[in-house]
């Protein structure tokens, strides 16, 4: 890793950082706040799906245990925020490890991988839906505290600022698998599982660590959601919508990318304003057009937004050089 | 005492059960033949439920009479479907069907949803609450309808593949794609009537399911899941497997939710899912991938 590969991910990043010092508005803030939520649990099924060629459909599995075991811990056995938020994201990257393991020891590939994936959210949701200890039916609710020391803020700036530091983290974490040998045996086991492990390559461990740290990086949405929100149920915490959510940004945003995840969010949730917009807030719309979009773009544009970027701009250097 | 709780419960399961059979024999046959899971299964079970609520509520007609016109309508839809959208969007790759099906799946559930709302609705039949009387229990009308209709469809959809030109053509495809190429059979057609009719059978469902059930824009996603787990155990693409699956499912089901409670009774459902997933992703009935 040298300045080379560091340099691009630090101007983005800084650019988003100034935002809030010259956007005052809560209603701008609030969305990017969001869009940057989607973008962190996106980067996590990025990991898997995109670099590892693994579609999970159960994502939530990982962000409802982040967000239930941040939430539970503070109300339940009063313990401060901050650790409860490292305990969710541990306890993310377990449930990960565990499907993974499961699962894939099993070798479950393709739409068994997905399916099953499913099938454990759906579960997770269910009993999340009848446990005590989530409040059932009633949901979970966390105390207003508005400290820092209960990760609480005064300001939507301070929340930017923290979801945009863990969205920065995890940029840096792909852009290290990126230059890493697991990266490269994790690339490969997606182009070809069996010539992979032909080589050498540890199908199974590889995997298995990749689905470990997409969990981690999902459930760290899941943290912000609770601390953000304040409130859980079953339906969010597990429900479908966040594991559409978390490969919609990756898969429209450009599979496989770095910055894909932050393009998709942000070009789904523009989206999903512009309908708002248009329409008055009826309920569905926003999804009806997610899914529109995602068929465009397996359709018409399998790089997402980062392949359509790359292949306008080599068309330009093309036209400069000819 | 306990024989006649659960007797009845067991024959409940059954009829249940063969209704799960047809969705999971439409999912069974598109899967036996595209080798893709349809992840839009549910949301066009929904849609063909809405259908039949519709008709009923509209045009005054009884399920068991528009299922009649339901069917070939539904079946020209999964044709379109699959020959005008999801064959070409997925440019021959496994990973895009999946996303494109799961992409139709959200387009249609949430369309239902802006234009019906959230509610639960239901239409009321004057045989709703019509029983029989068998082995000491008592069946709903529709139930038993349903039960029977449901092997009536298979042995229908047994016939098509078995006796006529399009089903020698499907079950050759789904044996050797590249040699029905070669023979001449036209396989992107072959894939758009295979979808078709697994499409049909969810219209058939839904008018089964509508006299006894309710119908909202997730109502879908219950059976799905349902199926994937027949399908998964019957063995994909099997359809013996499928209806035995299916009566198999129904019983656990109604079992599971006699002595855990409703909520609970559908967990028994996933946990089996993921254990056949796990253990034996062929299934009971399936060959070896």
């Amino acid at each position: 890793m040298n300045s080379r590969k560091i340099l691009p991910l630090v101007i983005p990043v800084a650019a988003l950082a100034v935002v809030p010092v010259f956007v005052h508005s809560n209603v701008v803030l609030n969305f990017m706040v969001i869009a940057l939520l989607i973008a962190l649990v996106g980067q996590g099924w990025n990991i898997l799906g995109g670099y590892g060629g693994q579609y999970s459909f159960g994502h939530a599995a990982f962000f409802g245990t982040g967000a239930y075991a941040t939430a539970i811990l503070q109300v339940r056995y009063g313990v401060n925020a901050w650790p409860a938020f490292a305990i969710g994201i541990a306890a993310g990257a377990l449930v990960g490890a565990v499907i993974g393991f499961l699962s894939f020891r099993s070798g479950l590939r393709g739409s068994y991988f997905a399916l099953v994936t499913l099938a454990f959210a759906e579960v997770l949701r269910i009993l999340a839906s009848v446990a005590p200890i989530t409040g059932a039916g009633v949901g979970t609710l966390i105390k207003l505290d508005l400290r820092p020391i209960s990760f609480q803020f005064q300001s939507r700036a301070a929340f930017y600022w923290v979801i945009l530091a863990l969205f920065a983290l995890s940029l840096l974490i792909v852009r290290v698998i990126e230059n890493s040998r697991f990266g490269a045996r994790l690339v490969a086991v997606r182009e070809n599982e069996d010539a992979a492990r032909a080589l050498g390559v540890d199908a199974l461990s590889v995997k298995l660590w990749a689905m470990t740290i997409s969990a981690a990086i999902t459930a760290a949405g899941g943290c912000f959601y609770a601390q953000y929100f304040l409130f859980l149920d079953a339906g969010i915490a597990y429900g479908p919508w966040i594991s559409v959510e978390a490969l919609l940004a990756p898969i429209i945003g450009g599979l496989g990318t770095a910055f894909g995840p932050l393009l998709g969010a942000l070009a789904v949730k523009l989206l999903g304003e512009l309908a708002k917009f248009v329409t008055g807030d009826a309920p569905g719309l926003d999804l009806v057009l997610y899914g529109v979009v995602l068929v465009l773009v397996v359709w018409l544009a399998p790089g997402g937004v980062a392949g359509l970027m790359s292949r306008i701009s080599s068309r330009k250097t093309r036209a400069a050089h000819g | 005492m306990l024989t006649a709780v659960i007797i009845p419960t067991v024959i409940n399961g059954l009829l249940m059960g063969a209704v799960y059979a047809l969705v999971a024999l439409g999912l069974t046959l598109i899967y036996g033949v595209l080798h893709i899971i349809n992840f839009a299964h549910g949301a066009l079970l929904s849609a063909a439920l809405f259908a039949a609520f519709l008709c009923f509520r509209y045009l005054g007609l009884d399920p068991y009479v528009s299922v009649f016109g339901l069917a070939p309508l539904f079946f020209l839809l999964g044709y379109g479907l699959q020959r005008f959208v999801i064959g070409p969007a997925a440019h021959g790759k496994d990973s895009n069907i999946l996303l494109v099906t799961l992409g139709l799946a959200v387009i249609i559930e949430n369309a239902l949803l802006y234009v019906f709302r959230a509610d639960t609705r239901t239409i009321e039949v004057p045989y709703a609450f019509n029983v029989v009387e068998f082995a000491g229990s008592f069946l709903a009308v529709p139930r038993v309808v349903g039960f029977f209709a449901a092997f009536g469809v298979a042995a229908a959809l047994w016939a098509i593949l078995s006796l006529t030109d399009i089903g020698k053509a499907i079950r050759a495809v789904a044996k050797e794609k590249i040699g029905a190429q070669l023979a001449g059979i036209d396989v992107g057609h072959v894939y758009a009537v295979t979808f078709g009719l697994g499409t049909a059978c969810l219209a058939v469902a839904a008018c089964l399911l509508i006299p006894s059930y309710y119908v909202n824009p997730h109502v879908g996603d219950a059976f799905v899941l349902v199926a994937f787990t027949i399908v998964v155990l019957g063995g994909m693409g099997s359809v013996p497997g499928a209806l035995l699956g299916g009566l198999f499912v129904g019983v656990v089901e109604s079992l599971c939710g006699f002595y855990l409670g409703e909520s609970l009774g559908q967990i028994g459902i996933f946990l089996m899912f993921i254990l056949v997933l796990l253990f034996r992703p062929t299934g009971m009935f399936g060959e070896r991938a």
